[in-house]
């Protein structure tokens, strides 16, 4: 890959009181790209974000973002990353408006430029109709919502966002999704961590699996799920009336079939594509009668649950 | 840190909890000025320095002003420090704050020096208050001496607020719970207020040497005996001048000169500071080192 590569580790490692919470994590993020951190509850993503901002000192290894190590000069990477915390919160009696204002001020950007950023930020959120409302007053997803904007009111490069879609309505994740993806967009890298898989698949480019601290897979999302899936990405499930190995042998030739399995009457083939007109027609010219067919398409979530459970 | 000094001073001062204290200002002012009503005409005939008279006449059932102030300043300084930390991290706005390219330094910096700021403002207010009710009620003005001495008492009582302001941040670094941290200040204000002197020290001290010793450990002796060098010149104390209190009777009630009374009350001075200065390293040392982790 030619591309930039913005965030780089190299056998980070984290322990915490014997712990292993990180254990020798190399990581790799492409510029404007959007990467996600997966992985179960304790798996070490937050420690991981951690130590990329410098917030917590690794125990050993490092951290690079855009060329700072975020241990000793973790002032170059905070000005250049936004971070929304797990669990985000804000001056309960001051605005939106005002919350955003003190990040802006402590980012050193000047009153007017700042104005100007907190009103296209809280646009950009759909929330410019609460600007004016102290913080204490909203809501778990408004607080989210205004966490994103506190990230992105100060024009970040990269944006770390630790499960930003957390405690949120569906709308409201896929609203927030949506921005996410447009951030790539605009020259912002994004690393994000979740545990849920479809919102990954949705706006990340790569991902990285994190269990136990370790780094189980890593890489862009297509091809992960190729390398994963080698066995072909869709399974179908033909049930005949009989067995007949003479089908068998038939369905196996169909270019893009990778496998054909029988067990009794049921046959269980993996394919590269969606090949059911072929095996139909297959099955029909076979003279077998079709009872029924069944296509299962292998998304992410089998990557990570087949991760799982070697993990 | 400008920034933060700024943001906690607009909270300071929009807060429920300093208009709170505000009024318990007003209250001291009024009962120190109604104390010094009462006691001046009586105790201040006669001798220099009526004008100080007013800050330490005490009434025939009201207290002198130094009194409420000794009492009230402590409870300033924790009411202005005992969540600065911990209520940042339980609501999640600490994590959010170090992101940001500032020092983590300059968080604490600019917490407590808001909360100096504030204190001073409180204290000043008071002592203006009086000064000038005080200036309609007994027509004397004060003297230039009158008025060093006043501001050095002023330094000497924003030290000793900062002290307990110092010791409750302190505690709002170590413990997580904001009611924890509170109450650990309330009694360590406790233990000195009531405690130390009146049990501790006569239970542990053999001779009037270690007893003096001992008292001086805690801040209120310190600034106790600040408070009567400065503002009570022909106060002579024990152990201040001299060694034993048999010389005490043979001395002249004159009043110290300025310069002298500035350098008897040097150490108490130079330990109020270190005591605070001591408070406020360690919670920045444990602050620097703390994880930032919410959970």
């Amino acid at each position: 890959m030619s591309k930039k590569i913005v965030v780089e580790t190299k056998d980070l490692t984290k322990r915490y009181d014997g712990v292993m919470v990180v254990d020798h994590l190399n990581l790799h993020v492409a510029e404007n790209e959007v990467f996600g951190l997966l992985g179960p509850n304790g798996a070490g993503k937050t420690t991981t974000m951690l130590m990329l901002l410098g917030l917590t000192e690794p125990t050993s290894g490092t951290a690079r973002v855009f060329g700072f190590n975020s241990t000793r000069k973790p002032l170059e990477v905070k000005r250049l990353a936004g971070y929304l915390p797990e669990k985000v919160g804000f001056y309960d009696n001051l605005t939106a408006r005002e919350n955003l204002k003190f990040i802006a001020q402590l980012n050193s950007i000047s009153d007017t430029e700042s104005e100007r950023l907190i009103e296209q930020t809280l646009e950009a959120v759909g929330m410019a109709d609460m600007a004016d409302v102290t913080a204490g007053k909203f809501s778990r997803g408004m607080k989210q919502r205004l966490g994103i904007a506190d990230v992105l009111v100060k024009k970040p490069k990269i944006a770390i966002l630790d499960e930003p879609t957390a405690g949120l309505d569906p709308e409201g994740i896929n609203q927030i999704l949506d921005l996410i993806a447009s951030l790539s967009q605009t020259g912002t890298t994004v690393v994000l961590s979740s545990h849920r898989l479809y919102e990954v698949q949705r706006v990340c480019q790569s991902i990285g699996i994190l269990s136990k601290g370790k780094m189980v897979i890593e890489g862009s999302l297509d091809q992960l799920s190729r390398d994963a899936l080698a066995e072909g990405r869709y399974r179908i499930e033909v049930e005949t009336t009989q067995s007949s190995p003479q089908l068998i042998e038939v369905i196996g030739k169909i270019s893009g079939i990778r496998r054909v399995e029988a067990k009794g009457n049921l046959l269980q083939i993996s394919a590269d594509s969606d090949l059911r007109a072929e095996i139909a027609r297959a099955v029909v010219q076979s003279n077998v009668p079709l009872i029924q067919m069944k296509i299962q398409e292998f998304s992410l979530d089998e990557i990570y649950m087949k991760y799982f459970k070697e993990g | 840190m400008i920034t933060i000094l700024r943001k906690e001073l607009a909270d300071y001062f929009t807060s429920i909890r300093c208009f709170i204290l505000f009024l318990l200002v007003i209250l001291a002012s009024a009962a120190g000025l109604y104390a010094a009503y009462q006691g001046i005409r009586g105790a201040g005939s006669g001798t220099s320095f009526v004008f100080l008279r007013l800050f330490i006449t005490s009434g025939e059932v009201m207290p002198s002003l130094v009194t409420f102030l000794t009492l009230f300043v402590p409870i300033i300084g924790i009411a202005l420090g005992f969540d600065a930390i911990n209520s940042e991290r339980s609501s999640g706005t600490l994590n959010r704050i170090l992101s940001q390219p500032v020092y983590r330094d300059s968080v604490i910096n600019g917490k407590f020096l808001a909360g100096i700021v504030t204190l001073a403002i409180m204290i000043a207010a008071t002592m203006l208050i009086v000064s000038g009710y005080g200036l309609r009620m007994i027509g004397v003005a004060p003297s230039a001496e009158e008025i060093i001495r006043l501001f050095i008492y002023f330094v000497f009582i924003i030290i000793y607020g900062a002290f307990w302001m110092g010791l409750a941040i302190l505690f709002s670094v170590l413990f997580r719970r904001i009611a924890v941290s509170l109450l650990s200040a309330i009694a360590v204000w406790l233990f000195f207020g009531f405690f130390y002197i009146n049990m501790i020290v006569p239970a542990t001290a053999k001779t009037v040497e270690t007893a003096l010793m001992l008292m001086r450990l805690s801040p209120n002796t310190l600034l106790g005996e600040a408070t009567m060098v400065l503002l009570l010149p022909q106060w002579r104390g024990v152990g201040l001048l001299t060694a034993g209190e048999e010389i005490t009777s043979y001395m002249l009630p004159n009043p110290l000169s300025l310069g002298q009374s500035i350098l008897l009350v040097w150490p108490q001075l130079t330990a109020l500071i270190a005591l605070t200065a001591i408070c406020f390293a360690v919670s920045y040392v444990v602050f620097m080192r703390q994880e930032i982790r919410a959970t």
